[in-house]
């Protein structure tokens, strides 16, 4: 063989990085140490080798059990089960493939999502006597959550089916039943027999129904979006190199676009523009470079730039700069992930600081709905909002991955314990200038000498806050102040009529009223808002949504007994006889404000003198 | 422009070596003088480029290197003003510990491991380049990238921290370390491949040469000077062989073979029925003891 032809044809051979994902024992690490075996980069000593390791440890009786040549761990051969994700490396004529064999256990769901995150295709793999199991769905949602866009379903085992086409279109079906919503480019669908090789690299006669591509004609043919033409260039700054005194370069890897020398581009976080004049690539100064490769670049002005920083197109760049974004979080440590504790959050160049302020939800991960929670747990997903200590440059995660992406490091014990996907930025107000009315609400709240603000009460069900509420009201419409009463019937029958009484929608309900509310302030109104708001997330939420000042958090505190014993409406009764689920105070939590503006205790004063004590401190803050 | 699988390995281990460069107060490069540490002194030197590596390199000699590797490694040394320490365990060589009659285990432990341990904790390393790579050996296949390494510099393969994208948890104690592997996901071929390509220098004992060896234990085994004691049963033959890898002359097999260029090699790998680990001595003393001898702070 000529080796310059061979070097031709390697260099021509696209990288897939592939994992392998799916329930535990579904064949996942079976059907790798098949794809090395079948295609021949597997050396006889480690084949000798596992064959004695079959006789010792193997769970297919006498013949060799592909999963060992995998399972590298002492634990994992013993137990049978894989631990962490083990790389492997094999090329075909066309492709040259690294490929993560990832745990099915849900205990390790971490390590499969260390596989995951930067792998082009998911192999999901399916046991075809047990069908879709919940680990199928979490790995799958997992990899959509990881913007992966190439699929295939590998129904394995097929030879304990008897190849049976019915089963395996079953399968097909219910698969499709629970990921039509998740929007991957390519989705395929093979009927395997890892142990046996069917379909994996030959088609083989036991399938004959199966009329499409083996799985690894379908690898193959796999292609990845080449960056576009017009995509925008954007370089973190990683290395500042400066170590000797004639020299100064920028050094980073190109998460985007391309250059040519003479190219200005963007400083991002000081706007400066600059030009660039040296490109130096791993290949030696080039005129050029692209997406993917770590070079080393030098302009033609000093400037302050330094690790952390972005280089960008001059034009039409998306990036932020900003404390606070909305991301995908999924948690993976033992200890759960607490709202505002402080962690620190590490982007690909930069680390700060930060708290996950709210967790609006977290997903089911069997029927993917949306549930009201505080915390996380181990190897839990959710929807939060997260807040740095400093201003930091991203973008979202579907725009670049390189800079929509994060992992969360615990201070204390230097553990990763989460990671997270951008979804968007928060506070636009840095970005996007609102639209600036003429009138704002200094002016209308004047003309009636009012300063808007939220009264938030909260309390337990039957505590008096709508009782307390309506006097203060009337109290000040007497005295010639514009108020508004938001309460329980006036929201659920109009605004959000559409929702019910589960947890995501008590979450949305709030959501919507500190909304509401936060309009009305500006609108210059005195918003008084009357619910049980038992979480103390929801009431940040609604207080971060108007200035600070004009919040008021007011704690109606009357003990659950005398509650119970008032219940006026008859929901405490049905609660304890179990008619009522969820019911705040029985079988969910009430959080009791830590630090609000102002508590009424009811079982000490009539609700008239406690109107007139928040009049009072209306009065004392100049409200009115 | 496409950029070609071994480009993209390429960049991917600059990226690697720059981000422990950023993030680590005082990083080492371990340097074996084997093919693989040629391949990351050279990514590391474009790393850095036009400006010099910004840590230091260390090797860790047992003693029982070949020559030639030793006049290799000083040749690179000089001809790259490279900042190259050189740390052997002075208690095992009082202790007259070596490969023959200590035996490769015992020899491995003190000579390798416990003096890599000793020079860590000598110069204070919080973060130690490896050249190992992901394809050789299946514990191996296992290991992150950044690979953390508690104050004992233990390994422990059950409780690793995700590593996600390409964001490298950095954050360590005070004596705790990382081992950091650029190379993790290279295979054999994508390194005599870059060789080739980028003309990377070698010592010679990796090219077919006529060497004198003895048969031992189903080896080849090189006579590389006189503490090689033969016995009445073994002959010195002279081979035309050379080595797939390179450790300690008394444990590394010699391989029958004409390539004495890097064309050939690739050539022959290609053919070859056997990895490159084969001709290691010390995997073999049992199954899993690669990963028992990494838990213990080998590289
Ligand atoms: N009959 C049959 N058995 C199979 C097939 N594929 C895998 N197996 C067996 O299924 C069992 C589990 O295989 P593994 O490859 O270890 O499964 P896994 O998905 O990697 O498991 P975890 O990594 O622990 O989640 C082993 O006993 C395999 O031999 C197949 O196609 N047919
Ligand atoms: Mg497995």
């Amino acid at each position: 063989m000529d080796i310059e032809t061979f070097f031709q044809n390697q260099n021509s051979k696209k990288q897939l990085r592939i994992l392998t994902c799916g329930s535990v024992d579904d064949g996942k690490s079976t059907l790798i140490g098949r794809l090395l075996f079948d295609s021949k980069n597997i050396y006889s000593d480690q084949l000798s080798q596992i064959k004695i390791e079959s006789e010792k440890y193997g769970t297919q009786g006498k013949q060799i059990d592909l999963a060992l040549l995998i399972d590298g761990l002492q634990a994992e051969r013993e137990q049978g089960i894989t631990i962490d994700v083990a790389y492997r490396y094999f090329e075909t004529e066309k492709c040259k493939f690294i490929i993560a064999d990832t745990p099915g256990h849900e205990e390790y769901t971490r390590n499969m999502v260390t596989g995951a995150s930067s792998s082009d295709v998911g192999i999901i793999l399916v046991d075809a006597t047990k069908g879709i199991l919940d680990q199928t769905k979490r790995h799958t949602f997992i990899l959509s959550l990881l913007g992966i866009e190439n699929i295939i379903v590998a129904v394995n085992k097929m030879d304990l089916i008897n190849y049976d086409e019915k089963k395996f279109k079953d399968i097909i079906a219910s698969f499709k039943n629970f990921a039509g919503e998740f929007n991957f480019n390519l989705q395929k669908f093979i009927p395997i027999s890892a142990l046996v090789g069917d379909n994996v690299f030959q088609k083989n006669t036991n399938i004959s129904w199966y009329n499409e591509k083996s799985l690894i004609d379908e690898l193959e043919g796999i292609s990845l979006n080449e960056p576009l033409e017009e995509e925008i260039f954007s370089l973190p700054v990683q290395f500042v190199n400066r170590l000797s005194s004639d020299f100064r370069g920028y050094s980073g890897t190109i998460t985007s676009g391309k250059i040519k020398i003479n190219n200005e581009v963007h400083v991002f976080s000081s706007k400066e523009k600059i030009k660039i004049i040296k490109i130096l690539t791993p290949k030696g100064e080039s005129e050029f470079a692209v997406k993917g490769q770590a070079v080393t670049l030098t302009f033609d002005k000093e400037v302050d730039i330094s690790r952390g920083d972005l280089l960008c197109s001059v034009k039409n760049h998306n990036y932020f700069l900003s404390d606070q974004f909305a991301s995908h979080i999924i948690w993976m440590n033992k200890e759960q992930m607490i709202p505002e504790r402080n962690y620190i959050f590490k982007f690909i160049n930069f680390q700060t600081i930060g708290k996950i302020t709210d967790l609006v939800h977290k997903i089911n991960i069997n029927s993917f709905e949306k549930i009201a929670s505080k915390f996380l747990n181990l190897n839990e997903i959710g929807y939060a909002k997260v807040a740095l200590n400093k201003n930091t440059i991203f973008n979202t995660y579907k725009n670049n991955k390189k800079l929509g992406s994060f992992v969360i490091i615990d201070q204390f014990n230097n553990q990763t314990v989460g990671a997270g996907v951008i979804e968007h930025e928060l506070r636009r107000a840095s970005n996007i200038s609102w639209h600036q009315m003429s009138i704002n609400k200094n002016l209308r709240s004047s003309i009636n000498g009012q300063k808007p603000c939220v009264l938030w009460f909260t309390g337990l069900s039957g505590s008096g806050k709508s009782t307390i509420a309506n006097i203060i009201e009337q109290k000040l419409h007497k005295i010639g102040k514009h108020t508004y009463l938001l309460d329980g019937d006036n929201v659920r029958h109009g605004l959000n009529k559409d929702l019910g009484f589960t947890d995501v929608d008590r979450v949305e309900n709030i959501r919507r009223i500190s909304e509401v509310s936060r309009l009305m302030v500006d609108a210059g109104l005195i918003t008084i808002v009357s619910f049980i708001s038992p979480f103390k997330s929801e009431r940040k939420m609604a207080r971060e949504l108007v200035e600070s000042e004009e919040f008021i958090e007011i704690y109606v505190d009357t003990p659950i007994e005398e509650c119970e014993k008032r219940d006026p409406k008859g929901l405490y009764k049905k609660a304890r006889s179990g008619k009522l689920k969820n019911f705040t105070g029985i079988d969910s939590n009430y959080e009791i404000p830590s630090s609000p503006e102002i508590i009424l205790e009811t079982k000490i004063k009539s609700a008239e003198e406690l109107a007139d004590e928040v009049i009072l401190y209306l009065k004392q803050y100049n409200k009115i | 422009m496409k950029l070609s699988h071994i480009d993209k390995l390429e960049s991917e281990s600059i990226h690697i070596i720059r981000e422990v460069a950023s993030e680590f107060v005082n990083p080492v490069m371990l340097y074996s003088i084997g093919k693989d540490s040629s391949v990351m002194l050279h990514l590391a030197q474009k790393a850095f480029y036009p400006s010099k590596i910004p840590f230091k390199l260390m090797h860790i000699d047992t003693t029982w290197k070949f020559k030639e590797m030793i006049n290799f490694r000083d040749d690179i040394a000089k001809k790259y003003n490279l900042d190259l320490l050189v740390h052997i365990n002075q208690e095992g060589v009082l202790n007259n510990i070596n490969p023959i009659s200590s035996g490769s285990k015992v020899h491995t432990d003190v000579m390798k491991t416990q003096s890599l341990i000793q020079a860590l904790d000598k110069y204070k390393f919080d973060a130690a380049f490896g050249g190992a790579r992901r394809d050789e050996e299946k514990s191996r296949a296992k290991e992150r990238i950044f690979s953390f390494r508690d104050k004992k510099n233990r390994w422990d393969p059950k409780n690793q921290k995700p590593e996600l994208w390409n964001l490298f948890n950095t954050k360590i104690d005070q004596g705790e370390s990382v081992r950091v592997f650029p190379l993790s996901n290279w295979t054999e071929i994508d390194i005599w491949q870059y060789i080739y390509q980028e003309n990377i220098p070698l010592v010679p004992l990796y090219f077919s040469k006529i060497r004198p060896i003895i048969r031992r234990n189903d080896m080849m085994i090189m006579v590389d000077d006189d503490r090689l004691k033969i016995k009445e049963n073994e002959k010195i033959e002279q081979k035309k062989v050379r080595f797939r890898t390179l450790g300690c002359y008394p444990l590394t097999a010699a391989v029958e073979s004409d390539a004495s260029t890097v064309e050939e090699i690739i050539i022959e790998l290609l053919e070859s029925k056997y990895s490159e680990r084969q001709g290691r001595l010390i995997d073999n003393d049992q199954i899993g003891s690669m990963e028992k001898k990494k838990q213990e702070g080998y590289f």
